[in-house]
């Protein structure tokens, strides 16, 4: 992946950032806080790969991935799509940039709306953003039934008569009707079972081979999104903590609560089961409305230090491609020597290595 | 070869999914028979004038209060004036004067409630007004309301026209409220669905967002209020008649015709009866084919 890095176009540029829902209480309802639901978020995603997003419930994956596609309205930061900065778009530009980005929804049942049949549903898109007549755009709702394998009889039906993984690929036909570049798929396997789950993914990977997609892949599934993803990021408290191709992040986490959430998923070997050892984490996340000072990870982490209570950490590229926020790394420019950090971070990790490549 | 034909000719285009409607509302027996219930009182009081040719106003003292016969059917009441004729000519008014009101108030209170909904700044402002015509005493509002236009009306549309006009808009602007709290309730719940949402990513302008996902989904409760609102339409107007700020006197509705016989319940109870029954059977009539019609519109349902 790393390799032919700089080939690839840059598709998706995120820069800090920022999404706040205000608090408000009292008589007058003015406004006592934030919600930091994404708190200072930055990252690109190259034409044609799949960036996978993941962190436990709660810590601003989805609405992270809705904010990209200006679905709320930003409080910071830019995001531009092809080049546009879509932050800051008029509702009209905005309408006109909504074909080349769209999104797969987490829920089936809810996102397809119950009093429309299936051929409404795939041509909505296309009566808001095209100019076809009757039989052409039947044609074009058949040819995407067709590309996620829906049988054509299927086109007057209602939602509810479908099952779970059948909702789902008409919410993919839907995000495909405008042939865009960049789909956000917003745990489009989560609602699913096992074995539809499995479908669904070969599904979004063949039609990312067959069209040149470019995927946000948002899931709390681990497995699953090393099975998709090109790279990975990893959220805590709506900011990102790590960010590094699938290989690097899956073979050796750096971030302690990268090694935390790596070290929760199940081993199917039974031996090597036995032998795992997980990292457990104490307390609950903190309240985005109130983020603890210094890192967001510091009232849970396991080799939390003094500077962490105080100073945020900031992303930094501690290999090539490879961003992580933490303390743990940032000797390097105190220090000013390269060897040293290594060796200290090194040992500090050595406890954890050992357990978590038992585990993964 | 003959597979690929049916195949063919099953899918041949997306069907009208007002025949599914039709299917659907057909295996609903209460609603089958209330339609076949208000086209007959629609016919009676259409058509009906046709063969019954007797004018409704025309007054015989010397058969007053009559009984059924063969020269009266219906019998006549104390003026000696043609009970059937009556009853037909005034379904006509309190059946027009019924829809007209439900549209009317079910129009505003719906697109009161589907803006205050779904527009979060104009929420305060429309829903306080709401409050505010749900605190108005209603009956000195009707006077009022009477008493300044229906002289003006009168002139600019005739008597009969600018009392209807009067009488509709009154009926109509006093009962918008009910509906427009229960739509904007709905449509609150509606406006948070994912599939909002999803048409929000597709770029469906807000114009589209309500007449395609909002207002089919939240059609049930609208209906609801709509089949009782008639009811309660042509039972305002009577008591409006009955108080004398409706229709002149003469006029015949069947508010009207129930008053008037209201003296005489205990020597003519027939008079009370003919009139009470057709209000009753069209309500009730109303109401089951909303009911079947509601049931029709939900795809979940249709189909079982």
């Amino acid at each position: 992946m790393l390799d032919h890095k700089p080939t690839q176009k840059t598709l998706v540029e995120v820069d800090g950032l920022k999404l706040y829902f205000p608090i408000t209480a009292g008589l007058f309802r003015s406004k006592v806080g934030d919600v930091k639901a994404v708190d200072g978020v930055s990252f690109s995603i190259f034409e044609g790969e799949t960036l996978g997003l993941v962190g436990e419930s709660g810590c601003g994956k989805s609405t992270c991935g809705r904010a990209l596609l200006r679905l709320y309205d930003v409080t910071a930061g830019s995001i531009r799509i092809g080049g546009v900065d879509i932050a800051k778009l008029s509702a009209d530009a905005l309408r006109r940039m909504r074909p080349t980005m769209q999104m797969v929804f987490q829920d089936p049942q809810a996102s397809l709306n119950p009093r429309m049949t299936v051929a409404g549903i795939i041509g909505e898109p296309l009566d808001e953003h095209t100019t076809l007549n009757r039989a052409e755009k039947l044609a074009r709702i058949y040819e995407l039934m067709d590309a996620v394998g829906l049988s054509r009889d299927f086109a007057n039906r209602y939602p509810h008569a479908f099952s779970g993984g059948q909702r789902q690929r008409i919410g993919i036909a839907r995000a495909l009707a405008l042939n865009p570049k960049f789909i956000v798929c917003d745990e489009p396997i989560a609602a699913l079972d096992v074995s539809i789950q499995a479908q669904v993914v070969n599904l979004l990977e063949e039609l990312q081979d067959r069209l040149g997609l470019t995927y946000l892949f948002i899931s709390h599934d681990l497995s699953m999104v090393r099975h998709i993803a090109d790279r990975v990021a990893v959220m805590y408290l709506g900011q990102i903590v790590e960010l590094a191709s699938r290989e690097a992040l899956y073979g050796s986490p750096k971030h302690p609560y990268t090694q935390a959430l790596l070290s929760a998923v199940p081993e199917p070997n039974p031996e090597h089961e036995a032998n795992r050892r997980r990292i457990i984490l104490t307390g609950d996340v903190p309240s985005p409305a109130n983020p603890p000072e210094g890192c967001n990870f510091c009232t849970r982490c396991p080799k939390v230090m003094d500077i962490c209570r105080k100073v945020e950490p900031v992303s930094r590229e501690i290999e090539p491609g490879r961003f992580v926020a933490c303390h743990l790394y940032e000797t390097t420019t105190t220090a000013g020597a390269t060897a040293a950090p290594e060796a200290s971070g090194a040992n500090s990790l050595s406890t954890n290595n050992t357990t978590t490549q038992q585990g993964v | 070869m003959t597979d690929a034909a049916i195949a063919a000719a099953k899918r041949k285009a997306p069907r009208n999914q007002w025949w599914d409607v039709w299917d659907q509302f057909k295996t609903h027996k209460g609603a089958l028979i209330g339609l076949a219930v208000f086209f007959s009182i629609l016919a009676l009081i259409l058509i009906g004038p046709w063969f019954w040719t007797m004018d409704p106003g025309f007054v015989n003292l010397r058969a007053r209060n009559q009984g059924f016969s063969a020269a009266h059917p219906l019998g006549t009441d104390q003026l000696g004036r043609d009970m059937l004729a009556r009853i037909m000519a005034g379904g006509k008014v309190s059946i027009s004067v019924g829809l007209t009101a439900m549209l009317l108030s079910i129009t505003l209170g719906t697109t009161i409630g589907v803006l205050a909904g779904y527009f979060k700044r104009l929420e305060n402002l429309l829903m306080r007004g709401t409050d505010l015509f749900l605190a108005l005493p209603l009956l000195p509002l009707l006077l009022l309301m009477v008493t300044l236009f229906r002289e003006p009306l009168s002139r600019t549309f005739g008597p009969e026209t600018g009392i209807f006009i009067l009488i509709v808009t009154a009926i109509g602007a006093t009962s918008w409220m009910q509906s427009a709290r229960i739509v904007r309730g709905s449509v609150l719940a509606v406006k948070e669905a994912e599939f909002v949402l999803a048409a929000r990513s597709i770029g469906t302008p807000p114009r589209r967002m309500i007449t395609r996902h909002i207002l089919p989904n939240v059609m049930s409760p609208i209906m609801v209020s709509a089949t009782l609102g008639i009811a309660s339409a042509i039972i305002t107007e009577s008591a409006l008649s009955f108080l004398g700020l409706g229709f002149p006197p003469d006029f015949p509705t069947w508010g009207r015709l129930l008053f008037d016989a209201v003296d005489a319940m205990q020597l003519y109870p027939a008079r009370v009866i003919m009139p009470g029954v057709m209000i009753s059977l069209t309500v009730l009539s109303v109401n089951y084919i909303g009911d079947g019609l509601r049931d029709a519109l939900d795809p979940r349902i249709r189909g079982r």
